[in-house]
């Protein structure tokens, strides 16, 4: 019989501990391919964030680093620097990137570290039960703020691909989403050029995936498609927010 | 080679890059910014890198990443700086990473000053950042000293997978003295098939350097390796300095700046024919215990004599074990003692327990 598919080798035979619907089971395999298909699978080191990917390191079958919750992207800078030739990624989610990493990630952006990093943006805190995120929309009930997020009182979500943009060190950043097939597509053709245009010494290449979060936002699967569809891309954009490379 | 009069801060430097150290990761921080400034000049001379980093906390984290990718790699600062690095010290000791850390105290707490001060030995000696583990620390007490131990550190961190941290202060950084860089004579060290380096050599396991052990049976496993590890570096790493103490009634326990302090302050007693000694940890961590408590059988009183308010002066009362008289003689404020200030407390030790 012929084979008509098969699961990408940078990904181990270990079950993903997600939750049903959670979209970073699929985030996970496009970066799996990814690195498969650019064939660096053997010349490949990410990096696993503090948050639901914390156990990322059991899923991609590449050499791996776990980092304490934001610092990804500055070990991610000391691995590149030693490995020159070297695919570096970092996968972080937007507590760890967007909240208690924002330094690393600026200052890397900044300096041009020749590395991809995949920011997860579901606009909560999965693993530690649903907390408000700084990407978390206004009005957004969470278990920290069960009123619904107040401008007023912690601002407006921080959109991080068009702050990244803005540093002459990034060369690549797109926002690219996950709650409908073209859409999948589309990130996974972002998530490869990225990691190409870092192979190519482009400079800091940033993939912002929005994601779903069923669990902790209170609805079914396809009912966090559908959210994340009508509320969290009007606020965050799709598409390429630069590419000067 | 040649002996050079070199300012301790760049002697560590220089010595870092004679036993291969390619990377560097650092922030500002006085009073050790010629350490970094040194390292930027340097290393790219010899093809290596130096990376001034956004924070402490990031430098830390760059040297989690280029060690855990099996470079030999350091970071240096100071007191305030050190304490914004020890969540990543915390990680790199559980996730068995071997790198150089330089601390050149200064005084606190807070912001403090930017003189001299020994009060981060408990931060060094008892982990430092959260959960359990230990440092291999190393205190220089000269310039030469210093260098000697930089390399022996980066040897030791290879050895046994474990950050070192070099304890010196203000003094020792700032001070000139002549040094001379000996042929390095590296130990034989294991491999590094930890590494994660890229997975091409698949006759290895897939390196993964974690610090994450959820299930507790896996975490108890970890822990009693590191447990197994510290008491084989006590039984060999061991360091300790014994200044006329065959004889001596008095026994000064000091490390670093103040224990050169306190040499000259023994020469002085011992002319006028008080018989004391000078025991000198040089690993703080491991402490030598035996020295201490081999002392205690023969001399009368012990005093120890640090630049803090009273850290060091424990891990004696713990080894003498109340077997004699421990006293305490402090600066603070980032004040060094001077010769005749310790003269002073040997004559009142003395006075107090003949």
């Amino acid at each position: 019989m012929a084979v008509v598919f098969e699961k990408t080798k940078m990904l181990t035979d270990v079950p993903f501990h997600y939750c049903p619907g959670c979209t970073h089971g699929i985030a996970h395999r496009l970066v799996a391919e990814a690195v498969e298909e650019l064939g660096m699978q053997d010349k490949a080191i990410g990096i696993a964030p503090v948050g639901c990917a914390v156990f990322a390191y059991n899923y991609f079958n590449c050499d791996m680093m776990e980092a304490a919750h934001g610092r990804a992207p500055a070990v991610a800078t000391g691995i590149k620097r030693v490995h020159p030739d070297k695919l570096v990624f970092s996968y972080q989610g937007d507590g760890d990137l967007a909240s208690i990493g924002t330094a690393e990630i600026v200052h890397a952006a900044a300096r041009g570290e020749k590395v991809t990093t995949i920011f997860i943006n579901n606009a909560i805190y999965g693993m530690t039960g649903g907390q408000m995120a700084p990407t978390s929309l206004e009005g957004q009930v969470t278990t920290t703020s069960p009123y619904g997020r107040k401008r007023e009182h912690c601002g407006l979500p921080i959109r991080m691909s068009e702050l990244i943009a803005t540093l002459d060190g990034a060369c690549y950043v797109e926002r690219v989403s996950l709650h409908d097939v073209p859409n999948i597509i589309k990130a996974k053709n972002a998530i490869k050029k990225a990691m190409k245009y870092q192979m190519e010494g482009k400079g800091f290449t940033f993939i912002e995936v929005l994601s779903t979060c069923p669990t902790n936002w209170g609805k079914t699967p396809v009912e966090a498609l559908k959210w994340l569809k009508e509320n969290m891309i009007p606020y965050y954009p799709l598409g390429v927010v630069k590419e000067e490379v | 080679m040649a002996k050079k009069l070199m300012k301790g801060s760049e002697a560590i430097g220089e010595a870092a890059i004679q036993a291969g150290c390619r990377f560097f990761f650092g922030y500002p921080i006085t009073p050790q910014n010629e350490i970094p400034e040194y390292m930027s000049r340097r290393l790219p001379q010899e093809g290596g890198v130096f990376l001034q980093a956004e924070s402490e906390v990031a430098a830390i984290n760059m040297v989690y990443g280029a060690g855990g990718s099996g470079a030999r790699v350091m970071t240096s600062s100071s007191s305030p700086g050190i304490s914004l690095k020890q969540e990543g010290i915390s990680y790199i000791a559980c996730a068995e990473i071997p790198c150089l850390i330089c601390n050149m105290m200064r005084v606190g707490p807070g912001l403090g000053g930017i003189q001299p001060a020994q009060g981060d030995y408990f931060q060094a000696t008892k982990g430092g950042g959260h959960g359990d583990y230990h440092l291999v620390v190393l205190a220089p007490s000269t310039v030469q000293e210093a260098a000697n131990m930089v390399m022996e550190g980066f040897d030791i961190a290879d050895t046994y997978r474990i950050p070192v941290m070099l304890l010196g202060d203000g003094m020792i950084g700032q001070i000139m003295e002549p040094v001379e860089f000996a042929d390095y004579k590296k130990r034989e060290l294991p491999p590094k098939t930890w590494a994660a380096t890229g997975w091409d050599d698949k006759t290895r396991e897939r390196a993964v350097i974690n610090s994450l052990y959820i299930e507790p049976e896996q975490m108890k496993v970890v822990s009693e390796r590191l447990l197994k590890r510290y008491a084989l570096i006590k039984e060999r790493e061991t360091q300790v300095e014994l200044y006329n103490t065959e004889d001596a009634d008095y026994i000064i326990a000091a490390y670093g700046t103040t224990a050169r302090i306190a040499k000259s302050a023994i020469n002085k007693a011992r002319q006028m024919g008080i018989k004391v000694g000078l025991i000198r940890p040089k690993t703080v961590w491991p402490f030598p215990d035996e020295a201490f408590s081999k002392a205690a059988d023969t001399a009368k009183a012990f005093i120890t004599i640090e630049m803090s308010t009273g850290q060091m002066v424990e891990d004696v009362r713990l080894a003498v074990n109340g077997k004699k008289p421990v006293e305490f003689f402090g600066t603070l404020g980032g004040f060094v003692p001077s010769t005749e200030d310790i003269l002073e407390q040997i004559i009142k030790l003395k006075e107090a327990h003949e």
